[in-house]
């Protein structure tokens, strides 16, 4: 586990494509220039001084956040503001949050069946069955009739990716994911990912957890002010960082 | 620091600080404003009280048809018995009220179910009441089907006038609320947002009673010539769109209380619009506004009195009609007592429903 699996399996298949991608917050120009391609199997952990660039960028690729200028293409669609495309997209691209995200009204059992239930038009039983099946595989089978509100934060998180992993993505997304939780509950959410990336899923992670980057990762992106500045394979990022702000960026992070 | 550690035993409380005493002493006479305070509302419950108890019962007269029966000095509530059935029924015709008591039963044994916790059926049950029970409840009370007479809309009055404008209003009501808080929320739909706000805004600009002035006196004037339609139904109208917009802005309120996380996560999971608001949004939502929307319901179902100025009889108007008799000239005070009361029931249920609702559906986040 010490270095990544390469994935030869279908290497060349390009899952997400961003082209000369450009987004602004009104006048604030976040996203400049980006170009990034993610092959099928990949696992790409993204990284910066300042969250919010990387975030908005994992969260244009399911349209959370709209671009203004460039292409993106997810899965071989390209991103429009077509509402079918994008439904299209989302189904198959699944996203963990920051903030946990699940809905408090309903119990774990009934988040993990919603989507399946009325987006893939599954039985209820069916998608109950598969709710309970990766409730399993993230370890927490016990507390399917709870209600969010009464889990813990790792708990919470976990639930929520097996929400997103019933709606089964060929795409999984992680935009902080551990970087709301206490200390002695990171491990855990770390570990079912850990065991995700190794089973072959797509990922895009954006966080600090630098563990979990030197584990996983095929490919680790710095980016700053809106720019990627550095993209390499784990060992190189950390061991050779070629740019200042990289050097800078690890230092600090390494340092505390 | 190896004592060994023995626990001190649980002594009772100092004895004045529980039990009725305690009591007493921390919430009426914890100090000089405060004891003074309530020997001043001993005092205005002690005169003002056994006056009005024996008013209204003691010195009361039950018993007897007519005025000659009211002569113990108290409140005559002979006059309401005697005109009970026009205050419940309004001028429908006498032999045909079991109609509208059949309504009233069925209504209570639809709802019974819906208090019950166990029933699985809720849903289905809540959908049969809303939909089907009305025209249940339109062709018994209109009748000219079945064999059954039929009536004019001028003859329903009474308490059943103001259930129906009551339910009509809040039931047809609430979903177009729903849909304009919606229209107004929609950032991206320009055209269908200043629609909403439109509406809302012209609505909730006019008092109800013009907008009843409205209904009845200006909009024949606007129709063909030919084309009319019933007081009853104009008014209904006008107080369903009226409400809509006061219910509209209520559940935009519980809109903006929903955090943009749970917006983010049903979109990211492939949810559309309407199913993102429809499982997501709006159950969170309607959860935080019941206290808002039974209180407009409430208010509405005061307002319903109104419609005595286009000359509908609803409870009110009855009441204010029997006192126009002159056999019963003179008992102004027992007619208002007693809509005030039936009002108060009303309301005052609503009011505990909303309560035992907002507890049965607070799950978990914050227990």
């Amino acid at each position: 586990m010490t270095a990544a699996v390469p994935n030869t399996a279908a290497e060349n298949e390009v899952m997400i494509e961003l082209r000369g991608v450009n987004k602004w917050y009104d006048k604030f120009h976040v996203l400049k220039d980006i170009n990034l391609q993610v092959a099928k199997g990949e696992r790409i952990v993204v990284c910066g001084p300042s969250g919010s660039v990387p975030s908005t960028m994992i969260r244009c690729i399911n349209r959370l956040e709209e671009h203004q200028k460039g292409q993106i293409i997810v899965d071989g669609t390209e991103l429009t503001s077509d509402l079918r495309q994008i439904e299209q997209i989302r189904k198959e691209v699944g996203m963990v949050f920051q903030h946990f995200n699940l809905f408090p009204h309903l119990t774990v059992l009934e988040n993990l069946a919603l989507a399946p239930m009325w987006v893939r038009k599954m039985p209820r039983k069916e998608a109950e069955a598969i709710g309970m099946q990766y409730l399993e595989r993230v370890k927490i089978p016990d507390q399917a009739k709870k209600y969010p509100g009464q889990l813990s934060g790792g708990q919470q998180q976990r639930v929520a990716i097996a929400r997103s992993l019933c709606m089964n993505p060929r795409i999984m997304l992680f935009d902080e994911p551990t970087s709301a939780l206490d200390p002695e509950m990171i491990k855990e959410v770390l570990d079912v990912m850990i065991e995700l990336a190794e089973s072959g899923m797509t990922m895009m992670c954006v966080t600090h957890e630098m563990g979990f980057a030197k584990t996983v990762a095929d490919k680790v992106i710095f980016m700053d002010r809106g720019q990627i500045v550095e993209s390499n394979p784990p060992e190189e990022f950390f061991n050779n960082p070629q740019n200042e702000r990289t050097q800078l960026f690890l230092s600090q992070i390494i340092g505390h | 620091m190896s004592h060994d550690f023995a626990p001190l035993p649980d002594l009772p409380p100092p004895g004045t600080t529980v039990g009725a005493v305690g009591w007493l002493r921390r919430n009426l006479f914890s100090n000089v404003a405060n004891s003074i305070l309530t020997l001043f509302a001993i005092y205005l419950l002690a005169t003002l009280l056994p006056p009005l108890f024996s008013w209204l019962f003691f010195k009361a007269d039950w018993i007897g048809d007519s005025r000659e029966a009211c002569t113990s000095g108290g409140a005559c509530w002979v006059f309401i018995r005697a005109r009970f059935s026009t205050f419940m029924y309004g001028f429908f015709p006498e032999n045909e009220t079991w109609r509208i008591n059949l309504i009233y039963i069925a209504l209570i044994a639809c709802m019974v179910p819906l208090f019950i916790d166990s029933f699985r059926h809720k849903v289905k049950l809540g959908v049969f009441v809303i939909f089907v029970f009305p025209i249940f409840g339109f062709i018994l009370l209109f009748g000219g089907v079945f064999g059954l007479e039929q009536t004019e809309t001028s003859q329903w009055g009474g308490l059943t006038l103001t259930l129906l404008l009551a339910s009509v209003g809040c039931v047809a009501a609430l979903p177009l609320g729903i849909l304009l808080a919606l229209g107004r929320q929609a950032t991206n739909m320009p055209a269908v947002k200043s629609m909403c706000v439109l509406f809302i805004e012209f609505w909730r600009g006019v008092p109800l009673i013009t907008v009843l002035f409205m209904s009845s006196v200006m909009l024949p004037l606007f129709l063909p010539e030919g084309v009319s339609f019933d007081k009853l139904l104009r008014a209904l109208i006008g107080i369903t769109l009226f409400q809509s917009a006061y219910i509209a802005e209520v559940v935009r309120g519980g809109l903006q209380a929903i955090p943009k996380g749970q917006y983010e996560a049903a979109d990211a999971l492939g949810l559309s619009y309407w199913k993102k608001m429809g499982l997501i949004v709006l159950p969170q939502a309607m959860k935080i506004v019941i206290p808002g929307i039974v209180n407009t319901f409430i208010a509405l179902f005061k307002d319903t009195t109104l419609v005595i100025i286009v000359g509908l009889l609803d409870i009110l108007g009855m009441v204010q009609n029997a006192l126009n008799d002159p056999n019963w000239l003179g008992y102004s005070t027992e007619g208002y007592v007693f809509t005030a009361f039936v009002f108060w029931i009303f309301c005052f249920s609503m009011s505990r429903y909303s309560q035992s609702l907002e507890r049965k559906l607070h799950t978990g986040h914050k227990r």
